[in-house]
């Protein structure tokens, strides 16, 4: 039978401002460690509710993302025969030919020549139907044939002028915002959208960036795929689920925040870790007389182990737990940066999941273990006659 | 000394201390029946707490054996001393050594957590003890809600839970006043007599002395008779 829990929980309340402190340091790890893992998480989820099961997305094989692929409208018209595309209502392919593209717009509060990417999405009506999650909250749906826009509610809330009524002006022309759009947690709530023909024209563009179609059936993908990869027509282009491509594409900021943070945080760790380390080694020293009593008792070195262990564990689970407590209310707020594969703007939020509980709780435990163990070793190899002389 | 239950044969202790050899014991022997209440006096540094922590377990010979109850205690491994400790031993210190932050009952029970005894046989154990000492209305007190003399009675509670062969104290009175003295000289006694409990005890204390059967002089290392 090991030393009773309640010696080493209780044995840290005798000296509360150095074991509140080293909480508190460790409670700072925690915090910075849960928010990297959720604004990475955040990051991906935004990206993946972006794309539909249902749906399959068409690039240029170079392109790693929309704004870079260019789809010809030879090839965009030879992809919509294919049969494995559904039907929709009209009896037309239900596939929407977009064109993206970015233009330069000022957040609230930045100076005159401080400007944003954000990016501007022609659709086709397909495009809205098979994109559900984007739901109007405000004004009305832009005119087809007109030079309107509606704006994603992350883009109307940080950027100047995007008022219903207002109008902004790029490719030598003035566009009205008639509407404000929500699109659930997904990438589309940075968007702007228009009219795919309107913005095919005002760019002089000559080719679609992507193509997303709705599959008759889900598992008509692998074929698709395979056309894809065998039929000269298509040598040029790549077919992927929407999801995945979404997934994909939210790898690259969300690994590079992963391993930012992740860093930035081991670093803050040793920190943390020392002062543990202090913490118990002055616990040691003070206990000195206990730890004698305890051994003359008849208690193993390891139980002693066990026993400073755990009190230096506790601290780095209460500091967790603190830490994570703090992170959660982040998940109140949404930021935003510049999409690595886009180059524009896109906003997300912080997500909590189990997994970063169970990773923070584990790092913790870490800490606490390493910066537990010197001391309590020392403690285990104290010399039962000499502790209990020392008082 | 075919009736000891304490057998401490040609022992002696040399502590190091850088490169000197300090000797504290030399080529000592006693005996300590079973039930006898003995006292060990004699100057500071005359080896007293050496030889009872030797008796205790919790220090080793430097030569020389140490059996106690049949058990050649100076050949055991750490491991096992320790094991053995927390059957035969009950510890009695001069300041104490009541662990700070758990209550006059855990205090009691920590030995018994060493035992195979269920949580309900321990809290008889531990009840029993903490009567014996006379302290059955401070089980919940914390040490620091103690006096002197309460938290000295809580450790000889601690001492005898687990009915060890022998209590070994270490100037038991030494931090208390002569009152409390007393009734913890008194309730030594009572264990002595009422329990037959073999009791070695160091004293500076004459009057402590006086109530142990029999008082050995250690003087230099060496042992004289009273």
């Amino acid at each position: 039978m090991k030393i009773p829990l309640s010696y080493s929980f209780r044995s840290l309340w005798t000296r509360k401002l150095t074991t509140f402190l080293t909480i508190a340091g460790v409670a700072l790890v925690a915090f910075v460690f849960t928010a990297v893992l959720m604004l990475a998480n955040g990051i991906k989820d935004t990206m993946v509710a972006t794309g539909s099961d249902d749906n399959a997305i068409v690039l240029r094989k170079s392109a790693e993302s929309e704004t870079l692929s260019i789809i010809t409208f030879d090839e965009a018209n030879t992809i919509g025969t294919q049969p494995e595309i559904a039907v929709g209502s009209d009896g037309q392919p239900l596939m929407t030919k977009e064109v993206l593209t970015i233009i330069n717009l000022r957040k609230h509060g930045a100076g005159p020549s401080d400007l944003s990417n954000v990016t501007v999405r022609g659709v086709t009506p397909d495009g809205v139907m098979l994109r559900p999650q984007v739901k109007l909250t405000e004004g009305r749906m832009f005119n087809f044939g007109a030079s309107e826009l509606i704006v994603g509610n992350e883009i109307a809330d940080r950027f100047d002028g995007m008022e219903i009524g207002k109008t902004i002006k790029f490719a030598g022309r003035l566009w009205t915002i008639v509407g404000h759009f929500d699109a659930g947690k997904s990438g589309f709530a940075s968007d702007i959208w228009g009219d795919q023909n309107q913005i095919l024209q005002a760019f002089h563009r000559q080719a679609y960036s992507s193509i997303v179609m709705r599959l008759r059936d889900k598992k008509d993908f692998s074929a698709l795929k395979t056309k894809f990869e065998s039929d000269p027509r298509f040598n040029d282009l790549k077919i992927e689920p929407e999801k995945q491509f979404y997934a994909e594409q939210s790898e690259t900021l969300s690994n590079f925040i992963s391993i930012l943070g992740i860093v930035i945080t081991v670093i803050f760790s040793f920190g943390a870790m020392i002062g543990a380390m202090i913490t118990m080694y002055a616990a040691v020293a003070n206990r000195t007389v206990e730890i004698g009593t305890l051994r003359a008792l008849g208690f193993q070195r390891r139980s002693v182990l066990g026993a400073f262990l755990i009190e230096s564990l506790f601290i780095a689970l209460l500091g967790a737990g603190i830490g994570l407590v703090c992170a959660l209310f982040l998940s109140f707020l949404t930021i935003s940066t510049t999409d690595f594969s886009s180059f524009s703007e896109i906003a997300f939020g912080f997500t909590m999941t189990p997994s970063i509980v169970i990773s923070t709780l584990v790092f913790a435990t870490l800490m606490g273990f390493v910066g537990g163990f010197l001391p309590s070793f020392r403690a285990a190899r104290l010399d039962i006659v000499n502790a209990l002389r020392s008082g | 000394m075919p009736d000891s239950i304490v057998e401490v044969k040609n022992v002696s202790k040399i502590y190091k201390r850088d490169t000197m050899d300090i000797p504290v014991l030399q080529n000592l022997s006693l005996g300590v029946p079973e039930g006898e209440f003995l006292a060990l006096m004699g100057p500071s540094g005359s080896g007293k707490t050496t030889l009872l922590n030797l008796i205790a377990g919790i220090d080793r010979p430097s030569s020389g054996s140490i059996n106690i109850a049949g058990t050649d205690i100076s050949t055991l491994s750490e491991s096992a001393l320790a094991k053995w400790r927390s059957r035969h031993v009950g510890f009695v210190f001069q300041f104490y050594n009541l662990i700070p932050v758990l209550t006059a009952y855990e205090n009691v029970e920590l030995p018994l957590l060493l035992t195979d005894l269920s949580k309900a046989d321990r809290k008889k154990h531990v009840e029993t003890a903490l009567g014996v000492v006379g302290l059955s209305d401070r089980i919940h007190h914390y040490p620091k809600q103690l006096s002197g003399g309460q938290e000295q009675r809580v450790a000889i509670a601690r001492a005898i839970v687990t009915d060890p062969t022998i209590i070994v104290a270490d100037e038991p009175t030494g931090d208390l006043d002569r009152k409390s003295a007393e009734d913890v000289l008194a309730l030594l006694e009572q264990l002595n007599q009422e329990f037959k409990k073999t009791i070695v005890m160091v004293t500076h204390d004459p009057a402590a002395a006086e109530k142990a059967h029999k008082t050995r002089h250690l003087d230099k290392g060496e042992l004289s008779m009273n």
